[in-house]
């Protein structure tokens, strides 16, 4: 029976966590996602599904703890805000490394450093373009409201075990501390260590019991191996690409100018859409909700229907990057994005639209390009 | 039909749970729902606000620049608040540490003594009440009904006692509610 | 007599040390850091070895002291001050490198670096500040929270089964060779302020006379996250903080004290 709430994003995400079957959640507070633990705490998941949850001593504690039970074969989960993920970024890049499940979710604030609680995107490269060292990607999911935030825990848990890969919810301090209306899936049962042996038997280190034993490593030091699990892990990549890409078009159809945003800024960009067409604009809006992989070829069609796009992000123009490489210089494109905290209205968005692309657009080159900042 | 409301003072005067609340009801009633609180150091002791966003259709944007609705309970909020209130929208406020009431001819503007109110009721604890009430007299967006299960849901259950006074005050809040005449500076007639 | 007839130099008894700057402190009234800012900075200015003093703030309440201590600081990573203060003190070997760290900072995810910083005895001040709980992101569980003790992250109580037990800090790095003088302090009355004072003062100068590492805890309150009143919190802190934390020194001059 699916059950009707008002939460906010931060506790909806915790609580989706325990109705998807998860094993453990390993974290440490920080704000703004410290719901995440007490929600959990709170709930006593021991009890009503045996699901450990543990406040590490540290971030990195803390995914290395993600690692230990992602090998032998668990769901796991782990979350935290920007500073924290730095931590775990070497973590990460050993779980995509040695090929482990996990779920890593970021409640984003500003940056760099410890910089300011308030919510931001900031993170989008260090998420979208590896942030730990070495050959890899996560995938990586943008939930734009409450019920996404519900709905892409089991979503990401899917992923990671289908691939066998680090996936990452990318949120922001906006979406976890808003409340909405929440629809919570129904409860799926945690499989028995029995169900693991058997589904995860092949690679997890669960006891060698009547099989060949298990190694979990990121290491090869011989080239041509190395070069092989690289290989692999493109070839992942690439099936993601195909396979699991994400994404939604708001008022396309018959846009003349593009909003591209993710998360939270693509709901502050879908009004923007409406008061601009209030005002005889035609613009529509591209949301990538798996920023990696990302839309480039839905993004390479639109380009040959508008007259250019606005990257719409709370950052100083990160995504801007891909959806310029996507959009292969046939129309303008520009970034758009308050940082520091500061969030932007749907009315400035409009504005920038119409001063950077509706009045002024131009297709820059690399070497013409202003920095973006307002 | 939507309808964006802040409601911003001091924190610890029941801002964000008078927002719960009024989401919590609208849910009830089948509509989509958003609650956006400011949170951070600003917090505490200093304002607290909350924009909240009832709708039949999805919810865009829970970030705005401009609301149908404010409820304002103290003078910083004003300051800030009453040039958000769109043109031909409703501005509720408790007068009390209002030092500058509000100018604007082109919306309407109501008066919510709450603070007194509440002190009079001997709980200071339902102001929030109070002026939720007065501003659901004004603009019935949740049935009165809705709003008591959502407050029985958002109240802990040792504070189940409560419930009585609360609906008090939400009567009271709806029967003391004045428009307020920004010519004259002061207020006219029962709403 | 007049009011102003009073207000005159010589009848001063207490002033504001000058080396607290003039902004307004954001911790909660009744919080211990504000004292332990005061009496580290009036123990600078005595030495009068400010000109020569390198601070290092921590992530916590008190990751603004670089706004109130007018020293020179950095502000570090959550948990890395130990770190940071060795990079300072290894190349400016002759200043009074000092952490301020609470117990979430120093005693959760800068263990590390913590007992390697005391393992190598560098010659810098720690000050600790302990009350048992991460104040600044809303009152969670830290590792120095007591059995049973309820935060926001152990709704039910501390349970020592699953979380562990409170970390006695201060006896744990005085076993380590490198560390020359670790004491416990409280700053709730006058009297223990007077004590805390003296320790901080040892502490600094045992970094003039180059004898390594000096550790000063100071069990203290958090009202805001005990949830209490500050008096209820002292009393509490007394009640159940001290028997856990017992204060007094523990190392002095290289030598672990005997405890009874
Ligand atoms: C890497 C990282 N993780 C988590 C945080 C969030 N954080 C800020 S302060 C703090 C705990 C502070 O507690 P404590 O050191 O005991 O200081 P107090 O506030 O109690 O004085 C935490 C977890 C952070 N800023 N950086
Ligand atoms: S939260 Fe606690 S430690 Fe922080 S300033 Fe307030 S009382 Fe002090
Ligand atoms: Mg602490």
């Amino acid at each position: 029976m699916s059950e009707l709430r008002l939460m906010k994003g931060n506790e909806a995400l915790a609580e989706a966590a325990i109705r998807a079957g998860a094993d453990a959640y390993f974290g440490y507070p920080i704000t703004p996602q410290s719901e995440v633990i007490e929600y959990l705490m709170d709930q006593r998941p021991e009890k009503r599904t045996g699901m450990v949850v543990l406040q590490a001593e540290s971030e990195i504690a803390a995914i290395n703890m993600v690692y230990g039970a992602a090998s032998s074969g668990k769901r796991v989960m782990t979350s935290s805000s920007s500073p924290g993920i730095s931590l775990k970024m070497e973590g990460i890049s050993y779980l995509a490394g040695a090929e482990l499940p996990a779920v890593i979710v970021n409640v984003v604030r500003g940056g760099p450093g410890l910089g300011t609680i308030q919510p931001s995107q900031a993170d989008y490269n260090q998420a979208v373009k590896g942030g730990g060292h070495g050959d890899y990607r996560m995938y990586v999911l943008a939930p734009a409201s409450v019920q996404e935030m519900s709905d892409f825990v089991s979503d990401a848990f899917d992923i990671a075990f289908k691939y066998r890969t680090p996936v990452m919810i990318l949120s922001d301090g906006l979406i976890g501390q808003m409340m909405e209306k929440v629809v919570l899936k129904d409860e799926r049962k945690r499989l028995t260590d029995a169900e693991i042996d058997e589904k995860y038997g092949s690679w997890a280190t669960t006891g060698r019991k009547g099989r060949e034993r298990n190694i979990i490593t990121s290491l090869y030091l011989e080239a041509e191996r190395m070069e092989q699990r690289v290989r692999k892990l493109m070839n992942k990549y690439q099936r993601m690409e195909e396979e699991d890409l994400r994404y939604e078009m708001i008022h396309c159809d018959d846009a003349e100018y593009l909003f591209v945003a993710y998360g939270s800024s693509a709901r502050i960009a879908q009004k923007a859409v409406e008061l601009g067409r209030e005002k005889g604009i035609k613009v529509g809006l591209l949301r990538p909700i798996t920023l990696f992989p990302f839309p480039k070829k839905q993004l390479f069609e639109l380009a040959d229907q508008v007259k250019g796009v606005l990257s719409v992000e709370m950052n100083a123009g990160q995504m801007v990057d891909d959806v310029r490489l996507a959009v292969e210089h046939k129309v303008p494109v520009e970034h758009f994005g308050r940082t520091g905290g500061i969030i932007h209205t749907p009315e400035e968005i409009l504005e920038a639209l119409e001063q950077k692309i509706v009045k002024d657009g131009s297709i820059r080159h690399h070497t013409t390009r202003e920095p973006s900042l307002l | 039909m939507t309808q964006e409301i802040i409601i911003a003072g001091f924190g610890g005067q029941g801002v964000l749970s008078m927002g719960k609340i009024l989401a919590y009801a609208g849910m009830l009633q089948g509509e989509e729902v958003c609650w956006m609180p400011s949170y951070g150091p600003e917090m505490r002791g200093g304002t607290a606000n909350v924009t909240v966003i009832l709708s039949d259709d999805r919810i865009s944007s829970p970030y705005l620049k401009v609301y149908d609705t404010a409820i304002i309970l103290n003078q910083q909020s004003m300051d800030k608040f009453e040039s958000a209130v769109k043109p031909g929208g409703v501005l509720v406020y408790d007068p009390n540490g209002i030092t500058h009431h509000p100018t604007r001819s082109d919306i309407d503007i109501y008066q919510v003594d709450g603070y007194r109110l509440a002190s009079e009721m001997g709980n200071k604890k339902v102001f929030n009440m109070i002026l939720l009430g007065g501003f659901l007299k004004i603009k019935p967006v949740v049935k009165i009904e809705n709003v008591l299960k959502g407050l029985k849901e958002s109240l802990p259950e040792r504070y189940h006692h409560l419930l009585p006074l609360n609906e008090e005050a939400i009567n009271k809040g709806m029967q003391s509610i004045f428009a307020y005449d920004v010519e004259k500076q002061l207020v006219l007639e029962h709403a | 007599m007049e009011v102003l007839d009073i207000i005159r130099p010589e009848n001063q008894v207490f002033c504001k040390t000058g080396l607290m700057t003039d902004a307004t402190l954001t911790y909660c009234p009744g919080c211990g850091h504000g004292t332990a800012h005061n009496i580290t900075m009036e123990v600078i200015d005595e030495m009068g070895v400010v000109e020569d003093t390198i601070g290092v703030a921590p992530v916590g309440c008190s990751v603004f002291a670089y706004d109130f201590m007018a020293v020179d600081m950095t502000q570090a990573a959550h948990g890395r001050a130990p770190a940071v203060a060795t990079g300072i003190a290894r190349t400016w070997p002759d200043k009074y490198v000092f952490t301020y760290q609470g117990d979430g900072d120093l005693a959760a995810i800068g263990t590390a670096e913590t007992i390697h910083c005391c393992n190598r005895g560098e010659n810098i001040v720690i000050i600790f500040v302990n009350n048992g709980i991460y104040g600044m992101t809303g009152g969670q569980m830290a590792p120095t929270t007591l059995p049973g003790m309820k935060t926001s992250t152990s709704p039910y109580g501390r349970e020592i089964e699953t979380m562990g037990s409170p970390i006695k800090m201060s006896e744990l790095i005085a076993n380590l060779p490198g560390t020359y003088y670790v004491t416990r302090q409280s700053v709730h009355t006058h009297k223990h302020v007077r004590k805390a004072k003296k320790a901080i003062r040892k502490a600094f100068e045992n970094t003039r006379l180059k004898k390594g590492l000096s550790f000063v805890e100071i069990v203290s309150n958090c009202n805001s996250g005990w949830k209490m009143t500050p008096n209820e919190s002292n009393i509490w802190m007394e009640e159940h903080m001290f028997p856990y934390y017992p204060l007094g020194d523990i190392k002095v001059n290289g030598k672990l004290k005997q405890v009874a």
